[in-house]
């Protein structure tokens, strides 16, 4: 008599609705074949209108036109770029542009909406309300209207260049933008650069060094002069040997505008202004939200132990708040960039200005473009929610641990 | 005996009176503890207050006290006329006034928009306080017959059948396509590798498609026979009433439970009738007014409120798709919503101008209001799914295997005991939502629609109202609009996660 167990029954059926339909069996295979037919035919009845129109407007499809001429100027431009480049410069410069006025935006954002965070969160009765009155005003109105205000009421009631405002003598805003001083680097430039870099580096060697010894054998090890003397004695020490790695070259008044420095445009003043103010507002909520979501006994426990209030902030409170603030805090940053678009309202050249707007009325490649428009902008999204989904992953299994 | 009368340890004067502890309570207490507790707080109270005092005063002065307030061009709002620093040009606000509100709206049919406008906020008030009854009427009504009112009181047309022909209609197209389809099939196994299969399959849905023909061949000959009578329109309405009315009686219960739903029924389709027969849509309706005329706030209204009350419906579906446990709804469902939510709306709305139009056949145009509209609810329709989405997870699995357990279907059980829950649940999220699509909708401004914002800015080029305080009085007078809309909603969804947390509170 045998004792082993008998197999399981095939069930051959069953394996393969489970592998078709899920967890919701032959009904889900059913509605899946149906679903999937239905799509089949929107994407066929799509594509086949596609063809026929694009045939009846003479244009050829595909990405051939990237490499012809552009010919058109552009405003701004972080590479070099003339009119007689192609397509796909356009786009470059379009990206970089893009890129710069988020980035530029993104700092401002972040000091602005800790600083009025910080005014909410005042025990100060005006100062509080001060923030509350800026947040309710600038979240409640759209923020293309807020681009348009700077630049066709604010900047547009600058004065001309020759009356232009000072700022300390170095700097001048005027109706034709921002003019600041232009570093020009010198012979100390590059060994300037390197030590600089090494005194990084070496800081956050100190850091790390100091931090295991902390932990591992509670000794205080007092790191900051000499990350003091790397940062900015070595450098000095550089500039002394090697002479200065820059200088400046001062904006002057000549005729009727500045000669020499660099200049801003207005787009770009307008834009970054505007979307610095009014991420900032939900900066300063989300920050707020953030540490106020600290339990208050946190801040208690650390004074009972003795922890004095900066330290007890910066310990303890900070720390626990900076989990709940990230993860929104990176969907502003994202909102942000993704706003930035609206420059094709005010003709700053972003991408969307130079090349969903100028390149496709000149070539008319619709898909194309916009295509590659949406791309851009989905890609930068899609990378920054995996990057935040691998944090939200650490910080729930540190908190579990 | 000693004397106990004065022994050196009692006191012989009364203790001199305390002074006063410093006063926390009343104005002076909360000043006091409030602005000035510290030497930090002094100076950031003087700092808070001339901020203030350097932002309120010349807003005050530039709207009320330097303001201009009567005149008919540029001339009265320069300085050198008035005689002083010229604040706000109102006479341009007045001037414009029209233009801000209607856009190029034919003056004489004005009182259309007007009307809708009444009919929007007499449906729309009662639904915002929780007191009032009736909220299941109320919601039909603003949610589908007020925007199919508003269109033909706004578009203005008649409608030429009813419900029996949009049906034929409708039936005939997909019939039309389906048989379509077999075709493409059975020509492409002419030259295909797998052609037999091709071959099959095509000519099993033209079979599918014959005979769908056949089952709705009455159908298309009722539509053609009603069509050739002189009432068409209202044959064709009595003819869907009397189906419909039926339909509803067999499913509500027969004989038995049927005669409320029949009742209802036809309470709807009386009621129908009676807006056909106001607007006269049965003959032409009202003179056609085209979209390229429409602008200003009437533009962002009807924006905003079809993207209301189309993404919500989008929004709940994706939600659901998102859960199913169908592989392929829930894969679509969530490249969907990730791509919708990954790209920024102004090239949602660029992809609806300019490549919307490829997409669909060459004979067949769409408006071009329209089509940011559809743009416009795609988008919203991603954001409003993970707001329900964030509803659904709240409610305990619990319930809806209770609702499981008595025997609902997988329709009931959402529809009955999940989703009222849910949506309840994420009302403040899907508030704020419609205050993002508000204040989004000064968007379309940018692929040549006049909204609001954009009336302003067609307004400034105006050389008979150019002076240097033009863009700042209409910004104002903008912003004052776009404000009180936004902070009515913000304040409406605190009202209402005030009025959910009831329970919370202690």
């Amino acid at each position: 008599m045998s004792t082993e167990a008998r197999k399981p029954p095939p069930q051959i059926a069953l394996k393969i609705r489970r592998a078709l339909g899920g967890k919701s069996g032959w009904n889900g295979i059913v509605v899946q074949f149906a679903f999937a037919a239905i799509l089949g035919w929107i994407a066929y009845e799509i594509v086949s209108n596609t063809r026929a129109n694009l045939e009846n407007q003479h244009i050829a499809a595909g990405f051939g036109f990237l490499r012809n001429n552009a010919g058109f100027d552009v405003n701004q431009t972080l590479i070099s770029y003339t009119g007689s480049d192609t397509f796909l410069r356009v786009f470059v410069v379009g990206l970089l542009n893009t890129l710069v006025v988020s980035v530029v935006g993104i700092v401002f954002a972040t000091v602005i909406g800790f600083i009025v965070a910080l005014c909410r969160l005042s025990p100060n009765w005006l100062v509080s309300r001060v923030g509350e009155i800026y947040v309710e005003i600038i979240r409640n109105l759209p923020l293309l209207f807020q681009i348009l205000f700077w630049y066709l009421a604010v900047l547009a009631a600058l004065p001309n260049p020759r009356q232009s405002i000072s700022l300390l003598g170095i700097a001048f805003i005027s109706n034709r933008g921002l003019v600041i001083p232009r570093p020009i680097g010198e012979s100390g430039f590059e060994p300037f650069l390197a030590i600089l870099a090494l005194g990084i580096v070496v800081s956050l060697g100190l850091r790390f060094y100091a931090r295991r010894a902390l932990f591992e054998r509670g000794q205080v090890i007092r790191i900051w002069p000499s990350v003091l003397a790397l940062l900015f004695g070595l450098p000095l020490a550089t500039m002394l040997v090697f002479g200065l790695p820059f200088t400046f070259e001062l904006p002057q008044l000549k005729g009727f505008n500045f000669a020499g420095g660099s200049r801003i445009i207005p787009e770009f003043v307008a834009l970054t202004v505007a979307l610095s103010t009014y991420t900032a507002a939900f900066i300063a909520e989300i920050v707020r939200a953030g540490i106020l979501s600290v339990h208050k006994g946190q801040m208690e426990a650390g004074s009972s132990l003795g922890l004095s209030r900066g330290a007890t902030l910066r310990l303890i409170v900070v720390p626990q708040a900076m989990r709940v603030i990230v993860p929104p805090l990176t969907n502003q940053y994202l909102n942000l960039t993704k706003n930035s678009s609206l420059a094709v309202a005010i003709g700053y050249p972003d991408l969307v200005s130079v090349f969903a707007g100028t390149s496709l009325s000149q070539t008319g490649q619709a898909i194309e473009i916009i295509a590659m428009t949406m791309g851009v902008y989905l890609l930068i999204s899609l990378v920054t929610s995996a990057v935040m989904s691998v944090y939200g992953w650490r910080v729930s299994r540190s908190l579990g641990a | 005996m000693t004397d106990i009368a004065s022994p050196s340890f009692v006191r012989h004067d009364l203790v001199n009176e305390r002074p006063a502890p410093v006063k926390t309570t009343g104005f002076i207490g909360w000043v006091r503890t409030r602005l000035f507790n510290s030497p930090t707080n002094i100076l950031l109270t003087i700092l808070g207050a001339l901020l203030l005092w350097f932002t309120i005063v010349p807003s005050v002065r530039f709207l009320m006290v330097d303001a201009v307030w009567s005149g008919n061009d540029r001339t009265a709002c320069l300085a050198e006329n008035a005689g002083f620093a010229v604040g706000a040009c109102w006479p341009y606000i007045q001037a414009k006034l029209p233009q801000l509100i209607y856009g190029f709206y034919p003056e004489a049919e004005r009182w259309r928009v007007n009307l809708t406008f009444v009919l929007a906020a007499v449906l729309l008030v009662p639904m915002l306080v929780p007191r009032l009854p009736a909220k299941g009427l109320n919601a039909g009504l603003f949610f589908f017959a007020f925007p199919v009112v508003a269109f033909f009181l706004l578009h203005g047309g008649g409608i030429k059948g009813f419900g029996l022909s949009w049906t034929a209609g409708l039936l005939e197209l997909f019939d039309d396509s389906i048989i379509g389809a077999g075709n493409v099939l059975l020509n492409l196994s002419k030259t295909s590798a797998v052609a037999p299969l091709l071959w099959v399959i095509g000519n099993l849905i033209v079979l599918v498609g014959t005979a769908i023909h056949w089952l709705v061949f009455p159908l298309i000959w009722l539509r053609d026979q009603i069509q050739g009578s002189g009432q068409s329109v209202w044959v064709d309405f009595a003819v869907t009433t009397a189906v419909v009315c039926l339909i509803a009686f067999f499913l509500g219960g027969g004989l038995r439970t049927g005669w409320r739903a029949l009742a209802s029924s036809f309470a709807t389709f009386v009621a129908i009738a009676i807006v056909i027969k106001l607007m006269g849509l049965d003959h032409g309706g009202l003179p056609i007014v085209l979209t390229n005329l429409w602008g200003g706030l009437l533009v962002t209204l009807v924006v905003s409120v079809t993207g209301i009350v189309t993404s919500l419906p989008i929004g709940i579906a994706l939600a659901l798709g998102r859960r199913s446990t169908i592989p392929l709804i829930r894969i679509f469902s969530i490249a969907f919503i990730e791509f919708w939510r990954g790209v920024p709306l102004i090239t949602v709305l660029f992809f609806a101008t300019y490549m919307l139009p490829l997409f669909l056949p060459g004979n067949f145009t769409v408006d071009g209001l329209v089509r940011a509209l559809i743009g416009i609810a795609l988008f919203t329709g991603a954001y409003q799914a993970e707001n329900v989405r964030g509803g659904l997870a709240a409610i305990p699995r619990g319930q809806g295997e209770a609702a499981a357990a008595l025997g609902l279907s997988w329709w009931k059980t959402t529809s009955l005991i999940v989703l009222p829950q849910a949506l309840r649940h994420v009302i403040p999220n899907l508030v704020n939502s419609f205050i993002s699509l508000f204040k989004d909708t000064s968007l379309v401004s940018i692929v040549a629609l006049f909204d609001l914002l954009g009336s302003l800015r067609a307004s400034f080029s105006d050389p008979k109202w150019s002076t240097p305080s033009t863009a700042f009085t209409g910004f104002a007078f903008a912003g004052i609009i776009y404000f009180i809309f936004c902070f009515g909603m913000s304040r409406y969804s605190l009202f209402v996660e005030h009025r959910l947390n009831a329970h919370r509170r202690n």
